[in-house]
Order: C-alpha cells, then sequence, then structure tokens
C-alpha cells in the first residue's frame, strides 16, 4: 500500500506541507510529525517540501 | 498554569505576543501557548522589516536592529547589477531576540506564556469554541476559554478546526530554504533581490546582511514549481555559484503565504492573525510589520469583548473589519502584481535590466524600473491595468 513516509533525517519541521494538506492530515510538533490516516496521497506535501523529506513509498 | 481563562492564543510568534499584550492591556486573562521549546527559535525568516513597517508600533530597541539598510540591488537573470534609489528604508532585525522582547511585553502585561505546549484540538460547547486542547511534554490538558486567537503560523490548524478554510493553492505556498553565512563580500548597507525563472522559479533569492560580511541568504519558490527541485537544491545551486568558500552556519527551511487575503478571520470565537490568517504582502513575502498590525487590533478587540462582556460574532469581527478596510485592497493589487511579474521570462528580465541600466542612478526608482517593464513586454499594460483598478 502506498503511502507518505517521512524521511526524519532531512525534515525541519517547518510546516510547509501542513499548510498544502487538504484533509489537514499532517501533526507537527517542534521534533515530530505524524502522517494520519485521513491522507489521501495528493502529494501537495511531497511537492512543497524545502528539503524533501516527505516521499510516497509502497509500505507493506 | 491556570487552566480557565478568558483568551488562548495560540503560537507564539511576532502576532500571537502582540495579541497576548494588547488582550491582557484590556484586563482580560491571557494564555498564550507556544509549542517549541523557546519563544525566538528558530528564525523561520530573512529578518528584514522597512522603517515604517517597525516605527508605526514601537520605539525599536538598539538591540533588535541587526543592520540599517539604505537601499537594493536587484540582479537580472545574467547577474549584471542594478542600483536602485529607494526612500523605503529599512531594517534587518534580530528575530530571536525581537520575538523574546515581544513576549516579555506581553507577560509585562499580565499575560500568562507556556512553551512546549502543543495545541492539538479545540473544545467545543454546541456551535462555540470553549477551550482548547494542549499536549505538555508531562500530560495533556484542557483550557477553558472565552476566545481563541489562532497565531499558529503557515502550518496554521486552528483555523481549520473552527471552520476556517486556511488551506493554500501550491502556487500561492513560496517554499523557502535559507542560510545564514559568513566570510562573503557584499554590499552590507544594501539588501539583494536576484530574479530568474530558472534560479528561483515563481519567488526570487535575496540576500539580507547581517554584519559586513555576513548575510541570510535564502529563496522562496512557488509551490507549483517545486516538483523537479526543491528549495534547498535551488539554494544550494546558487550559494555554489555564487558564494563557494562560504561558511554557512545555520540552514533553514520554511514556507510563505503568498495569497489573496482570507474570505474569513473571525468564526466561533476564534480569530486569525498573522501567517496563519495569510496576512503576508504576496508579492515581497513580507509579513512581520502585518502581523504586529493584526495581532495588535485582533488582541485589543478580543479584549474590549471580554471587559464588555459581549463575545457575539459581531462584536469580535470588528477586528476583520478594521482590518479588511485597512489592507484587503493593498493586498489584492500586491497579488495582481506577483501574478504579472511571474510572467516575465529571463529573457525579458535582461531587456527590462538593460533599459533601466541606461537611466542614471537617481533615476532608478521601483516605478521605472516597471516602466521599463511595460516597454519590454507591451502585452503587460493590460495585466498593470487589471493590477491598478
Amino acid at each position: 500500500m502506498k503511502q507518505i513516509h517521512h524521511i526524519r533525517d532531512r525534515c525541519d519541521y517547518c510546516g510547509a506541507c501542513v499548510s498544502v494538506c487538504p484533509p489537514d492530515a499532517i501533526d507537527l510538533t517542534e521534533h515530530t510529525l505524524t502522517i494520519l490516516d485521513t491522507c489521501t496521497l495528493c502529494k501537495n506535501c511531497v511537492i512543497i517540501c524545502p528539503l524533501q523529506a516527505l516521499e510516497v513509498r509502497d509500505e507493506n | 498554569m491556570r487552566t480557565d481563562v478568558d483568551i488562548v492564543v495560540v503560537g507564539g510568534g511576532p502576532a500571537g505576543s502582540m495579541a497576548a499584550q494588547f488582550a491582557a492591556r484590556e484586563g482580560a486573562s491571557v494564555l498564550l501557548l507556544e509549542k517549541d521549546r523557546e519563544i525566538g527559535i528558530p528564525v523561520r525568516c530573512a529578518e528584514g522589516i522597512s522603517k515604517i513597517g517597525l516605527t508605526s508600533h514601537f520605539e525599536p530597541k538598539p538591540e533588535w536592529i541587526t543592520r540599517n539598510i539604505k537601499g537594493l540591488m536587484l540582479y537580472p537573470p545574467s547577474g549584471k547589477k542594478i542600483n536602485v534609489s529607494s526612500n523605503q528604508v529599512g531594517y534587518i532585525l534580530d528575530r530571536k531576540r525581537f520575538d523574546y522582547d515581544l513576549a516579555q511585553m506581553a507577560a509585562a502585561q499580565g499575560a500568562d506564556i507556556q512553551t512546549r505546549a502543543y495545541v492539538h484540538d479545540l473544545v467545543w460547547q454546541n456551535d462555540t469554541v470553549d477551550g482548547v486542547r494542549v499536549r505538555l511534554p508531562s500530560r495533556d490538558l484542557t483550557i477553558r476559554c472565552k476566545i481563541v486567537i489562532g497565531a499558529d503560523g503557515v502550518e496554521s490548524r486552528v483555523g481549520r478546526w473552527a471552520g476556517i478554510d486556511t488551506r493554500a493553492r501550491l502556487k500561492d505556498i513560496e517554499t523557502c530554504m535559507q542560510a545564514t553565512v559568513s566570510g562573503i563580500d557584499i554590499d552590507p548597507d544594501l539588501i539583494h533581490f536576484f530574479f530568474s525563472q530558472k534560479g528561483a522559479p515563481g519567488g526570487y533569492t535575496w540576500i539580507f546582511p547581517k554584519g559586513e560580511d555576513s548575510a541570510n541568504i535564502g529563496l522562496g519558490i512557488s509551490g507549483e514549481h517545486a516538483r523537479h527541485h526543491s528549495a534547498y537544491e535551488h539554494l544550494k545551486f546558487f550559494l555554489d555559484e555564487q558564494f563557494p568558500h562560504a561558511s554557512v552556519l545555520t540552514w533553514v527551511a520554511g514556507a510563505v503565504p503568498c495569497s489573496k487575503p482570507l474570505v474569513e478571520l473571525v468564526k466561533n470565537r476564534v480569530m486569525l492573525v498573522g501567517d496563519a490568517a495569510h496576512q503576508v504582502n504576496p508579492l515581497s513575502g513580507g509579513g512581520i510589520s502585518a502581523a504586529l498590525y493584526a495581532g495588535k487590533i485582533a488582541g485589543m478587540t478580543a479584549g474590549q469583548a471580554v471587559r464588555s462582556k459581549d463575545l457575539s460574532h459581531q462584536r469580535l469581527s470588528q477586528y476583520e473589519k478594521q482590518w479588511r478596510e485597512k489592507n484587503e485592497k493593498r493586498m489584492n493589487r500586491y497579488y495582481r502584481l506577483k501574478e504579472f511579474i511571474y510572467t516575465i521570462n529571463d529573457d525579458e528580465f535582461e531587456r527590462i535590466a538593460d533599459s533601466v541600466l541606461k537611466k542614471p542612478t537617481q533615476k532608478r526608482t521601483i516605478v521605472n524600473v516597471f516602466k521599463a517593464a511595460l516597454i519590454t513586454k507591451p502585452s503587460l499594460i493590460i495585466d498593470m491595468i487589471k493590477v491598478f483598478t
């Protein structure tokens, strides 16, 4: 199943992804980022991320 | 920590601290909740503000100002320098210090401030907000309140929870990367702007000096142009090309909402301010001054509403009305101007630059740059007419 994968080592927790997420499916604190199951895989977050810290991956 | 207050402010940037300060001044009990461990850190900002943008709110403290800026330099894609005369001088702030002081000013008026406090939901009673749920390092807590002021930045969720659509389209978010660098040779009295659809598509690259040989160097690109290369990749390319020997002391990522004004700023006793309300000049991406203003009038409105025991939508909407009267027309105009500028391709930029360079320095004003743009690309006259009508 395809999912948005968060690459922690790249992330700066800046919130760019949250601002363009249509279903409000990203929970962001100072040092955590969680993709909620309301994600529709629109990939807006993948595109907007300044650091390419989000990717679509096949997770089994 | 109080768990029952009049007003909760979510977010401890300039908008939030101003809102807290001015609400507390009216006698309301105020709690400001900041998700990060420290106010002012990290600095996700190029730190530039116009002189008037700062002095219309405060007598600036010397320690807030890192650098006085006396003019600007524009660079078309070829890198030719265009020194533009401007009476719009400004400052480069020390945002860490500035934000810290703003929070202290709020505290001095009686507002409570709590860091490491992540607001993750609103509490409702019937159709109005009755509080917030906050996650502290040790526990979850419910804070009861009468009004919530959302100053939670570009990543704002408070507005959405209240039913305000704050989602931005990809094209209206500038995805940004900035490096604070040392060991560079630039004119430290000017701010420098580089325009190139290849280097920063749908945005621009900036150099905001912080010292004789140090600066914030960053860029923003429109989300619709970020599919192939990220902001980081674009900035890395710029630095490698322009300043291969510079030392990078800080990398910081960020995003700036460069949209039209939101349709609603107040709903169900929630008020939005600053980046959360997209109160940013959509052309320049500057938002500090706008945040100071919005925070101040939202805080005053909320504080007075509590004092007069009138929490009606009509009462709280006075903030929105006042904000729109002063800013809406101008913001829409800047938005159309932004759309117009991003239709200029690199060859056209170059020809505009050549035309401006023929003028003597003192005649190189921003207005003359636009005039040159119109002569170079006459089809833009129609767009310009739209901008100013």
